[in-house]
């Protein structure tokens, strides 16, 4: 697997908490792990996919862009009704189709749209990152978020962070035998 | 294939400025349906939305893409364009490349690149999309409001005034709910008896309103606009046609040690009973726990004094099922038990009163006909201390952690009350904060402390002891920062109020669900207050959320107008974005009828067509009004056969390719 033992540490610790995101991360820095190295001469980009519930987390992240403020391109937003509905399959699809890192975020506990959808994503999504670790999918390429309308400015810190934790890890390459992405 | 129209909005310079929108027209040609694809100033103009409808006649387009500002400000536009030119209007796909890409991204390239990627993910899905047709239903034009307080009487009279028929259901034997008990209202002081009677008879008398008493909600199903629910009518053992309320039957009756709970448990009363004077209906009951007749057998002169033989002993629980457009939960709410107060000698002291303990006493019609007793030994007290915010704020595990917003004031009222009666009483009110945030509020309170010159002290009470035949009330003044001792003959606890204990009962009935405080939570806190997340259910006073009276009488009203709105429409269009079982792939296992918040999936048995056989099997149903599409029920299909309607699993997984390429 390419990883080296620091990146793992360095990783883990978000992982661990990862509603707070941590601001002391390094600053765009990009650590000299495999994976991470310049390709073509150009700087790894990762490939984010990001599912935003219509009514907590999609409208967060819109508020993120009419206050202006920025997160890297990489990552690409899904709209879905509710947390809910993300299929654990979306998640296994994205990676096999190269995605270097999947993200979901939902509204607050309590605070879902439908009442309860979200609770059933936090349940989900924790049988599911724990079995992709375990097919060699890291922890760290997969997080849950709870993110409601009024936090823009919080969307675009989680985004800022979760792709830099990415970029740490280095391109995905576990399941490289069968993704499309060269 | 669909043929397939792409538009590209400059949003002015705002997306134009970062996304090069001309690359991408270009970009997005290439992609599997497109046949148009061009840019336009602004897409949201008069301008924009007829270019989206002369390229659907001109190429003869299936669906459109829209790379604009986010769906949330502009899809339902954009489909109303659509619509108008003969397409359907969910063949509308919208690309937000403006919050979520150029406002974000400063690189011209990166926001470019960006743009075409969430462009093709966006002509990916429309290439799987159906027309999709939202399914019609009916209202019927009657709602039914669930408790008799003054939030219930409000909403139904608001309602009825408007022409349509109410049903009020209300558990005990009257109308009128906690506000019938007290004695005056703040802050203006006037009778609460003497606004609310006329209320509660004109609800009587309205010839829109039917009123329930006695009675509860036991069953409901259906869902907006028609709505069936069963009330259980408890027998009161006098018939209603015949009883003139000549109230014989309560002077004769010989069993008088039952406890009268319109006085808080303060007083006795009778086997059979009307609740309070003014009572609506004017109708006694009799309760069956207390009367001799139905515990011994021997008794029954109430019937004897009947002389409109309008006592029935054989008589029965009735039940009736009716159907409503709309409900209206207005539960209301009582005092939180204190017995986890013991500090406060509330258990053991009668002279240590809950609040409205202390209104019945102040009340005419009370206990103590309105002088103001000691009931320990019916003296009259020369110094009463009242404490504030008993069980309110409280992180101790024991009380609420909510402010209950009313105490301030009544405790002021209170305090006035026997200030102005007796001005010779110490009174000392101990409290956290003050607050009076209400017209009026403030100078009410000012008057309290400067005119009537009632104490208050900063400070929380630690211990009350009996002392000597009196109350000894031990504190801190925090202000002054030294200790208190405070010889006290009544002490009164503001305590906190809680949402009345059977809301949970209908709130689960009704997929209302409570907060951590269950008080019932709004479809919005701040926009839809008066709304529960289940459609057709409204919420009207206390079992919401703490208000006074004027704050519920203005909630009713909203509710009420709520209410209108849904009942004044003879169709309720849904929203078609449902969950779809396909039935030849349902196995009947049940999993998403477990976790669907509104009820909306049965079970059918069905013939169904399974690789050419003929085959009877239990298959899942959603039912398109109940069904709210939040996709639980996708997720958890283990078989695969549920789907949701304009967020198909192929559809996402198209977007996911698309994104992923
Ligand atoms: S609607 Fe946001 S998580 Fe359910």
């Amino acid at each position: 697997m390419p990883m080296s033992t620091e990146s793992q540490v360095q990783a883990n610790a978000p992982a661990k908490a990862p509603t707070n995101a941590p601001a002391n991360a390094p600053a765009n820095t990009l650590i000299n792990t495999p994976g991470n190295e310049e390709k073509d001469g150009k700087a790894f980009r990762p490939l984010i996919v990001s599912f935003c519930c219509n009514w907590c987390s999609y409208a967060g992240a819109d508020l993120a862009g009419s206050s202006r403020l920025t997160y890297p391109a990489d990552v690409k937003i899904i709209r879905v009704p509710c947390s809910c509905r993300i299929n654990p399959l979306f998640i296994l699809r994205a990676f096999q189709r190269g995605a270097d890192g999947v993200i979901v975020n939902g509204c607050h506990p309590g605070d879902c749209h439908y009442s309860t959808g979200n609770f059933y994503t936090r349940r989900r999504m924790a049988l599911l990152f724990s079995m992709l670790d375990f097919l060699g999918i890291e922890k760290e390429r997969t997080r849950v978020e709870w993110v409601s309308a009024a936090e823009g400015a919080r969307f675009a810190s989680v985004m800022r962070e979760f792709v830099e934790q990415i970029r740490r890890l280095g391109e995905n390459k576990k399941l490289g035998d069968i993704r499309c992405k060269e | 294939m669909l043929k397939i129209g792409v538009f590209v909005c400059w949003c002015g310079s705002n997306i134009a400025g970062t996304v090069d929108v001309k690359a991408v027209v270009e970009a997005v040609k290439a992609e599997p349906g497109v046949v148009f694809s061009t840019d336009y100033q602004y897409m949201c103009s008069e301008g924009g939305q007829s270019a989206i409808r002369q390229a659907i006649k001109e190429y003869e387009l299936g669906g459109v893409v829209i790379c604009a500002c986010s769906p949330r400000m502009h899809e339902t536009t954009f489909r109303k364009a659509a619509e108008a030119a003969g397409l359907n209007p969910y063949m509308v796909e919208i690309a937000n490349i403006r919050e979520h890409c150029s406002w974000i991204h400063k690189d011209k390239e990166e926001a470019t690149e960006k743009a075409v990627v969430l462009c093709r993910a966006a002509i990916a899905k429309l290439n799987l999309n159906k027309p999709l047709f939202p399914g019609e239903s009916g209202v019927v034009k009657r709602a039914l409001v669930i408790g008799g307080g003054i939030a219930g009487i409000q909403t139904a009279l608001d309602i009825a005034d408007a022409g349509y028929e109410v049903d009020i259901v209300e558990k005990s034997p009257t109308i009128g709910g906690r506000m019938a008990q007290l004695d005056k209202t703040f802050p203006t002081l006037d009778c609460a008896a003497c606004i609310l009677t006329p209320k509660m008879v004109e609800a009587a008398a309205h010839e829109k309103i039917r009123l329930f008493t006695y009675s509860e909600v036991e069953e409901v199903s259906g869902y907006v606009g028609s709505f069936r629910v069963k009330i259980r009518q408890k027998a009161r053992s006098v018939n209603r046609e015949l009883c003139n309320g000549c109230g014989e039957c309560i002077v004769k009756c010989p069993s008088k040690t039952a406890s009268n709970a319109f006085d808080e448990g303060l007083s006795k009363r009778s086997a059979i009973y009307i609740p309070f004077a003014q009572a609506v209906p004017n109708l006694p009951v009799i309760d069956r726990e207390a009367c001799l007749r139905f515990q011994t057998g021997k008794c029954g002169l109430c019937e004897i004094a009947c002389s409109a033989k309008a006592i029935d002993y054989e008589q029965e629980d009735e039940t009736i099922t009716e159907e409503y457009g709309a409900i209206v939960l207005a539960t209301g709410y009582r005092p939180m038990s204190l017995d986890r107060y013991d500090e406060f000698q509330y258990s053991q002291s009668p002279d240590v009163l809950t609040s409205l303990e202390f209104e019945r006493i102040l009340n005419a019609s009370g206990p103590t006909g309105g002088s103001l007793l000691r009931l320990s030994n019916g003296e009259k007290p020369k110094s009463i201390v009242f404490i504030q915010c008993v069980g309110s704020r409280s992180d101790d595990g024991c009380g609420k952690s909510y402010c209950s917003k009313i105490c301030c004031m009544y405790t002021a009222k209170q305090a006035m009350l026997v200030k102005d009666k007796y001005p010779d009483i110490d009174v000392t009110v101990f409290y956290i904060d003050v607050r009076t945030p209400g017209k009026n509020f403030d100078e009410f309170y000012r008057r309290a402390a400067e005119a009537y010159g009632v104490r208050y002290v900063k400070g929380m009470v630690g211990k009350v002891a009996e002392w000597k035949g009196r109350l000894q009330v031990q504190a801190v003044d925090l202000l002054e920062d030294k200790q208190l001792l405070i010889d006290a003959d009544m002490v009164v606890l503001a305590a906190a109020i809680e949402p009345d204990p059977g809301a949970r009962k209908i709130g689960a009935m009704l997929a209302v669900n409570m907060d951590q405080n269950d008080f019932f939570t709004e479809a919005h806190p701040k926009l839809r207050p008066v709304e529960s997340p289940t459609a057709g259910v409204f919420l009207s006073g206390m079992c919401q959320g703490p208000k006074d009276i004027p704050e519920t009488v203005a909630q009713a009203g909203a509710a009420a107008v709520k209410v209108l709105g849904l009942l004044s429409k003879d169709k309720l269009v849904g929203n078609p974005c449902v969950a779809i079982s396909d039935e030849t792939l349902c196995n009947g296992c049940s999993s998403c009828e477990a976790l669907c918040p509104y009820d909306a999936i049965t079970f059918e048995e069905k013939q169904v067509m399974v690789q050419g056989r003929r085959e009877t099997r239990r298959v899942a149903m959603v039912n398109e009004t109940m069904c709210q599409g939040c996709g639980a029920c996708t997720v958890a299909c283990p078989s695969g056969a549920m789907d949701l309607k304009g967020f198909t699993n192929r559809q996402i997984m198209a977007e996911v390719d698309a994104i992923c390429r």
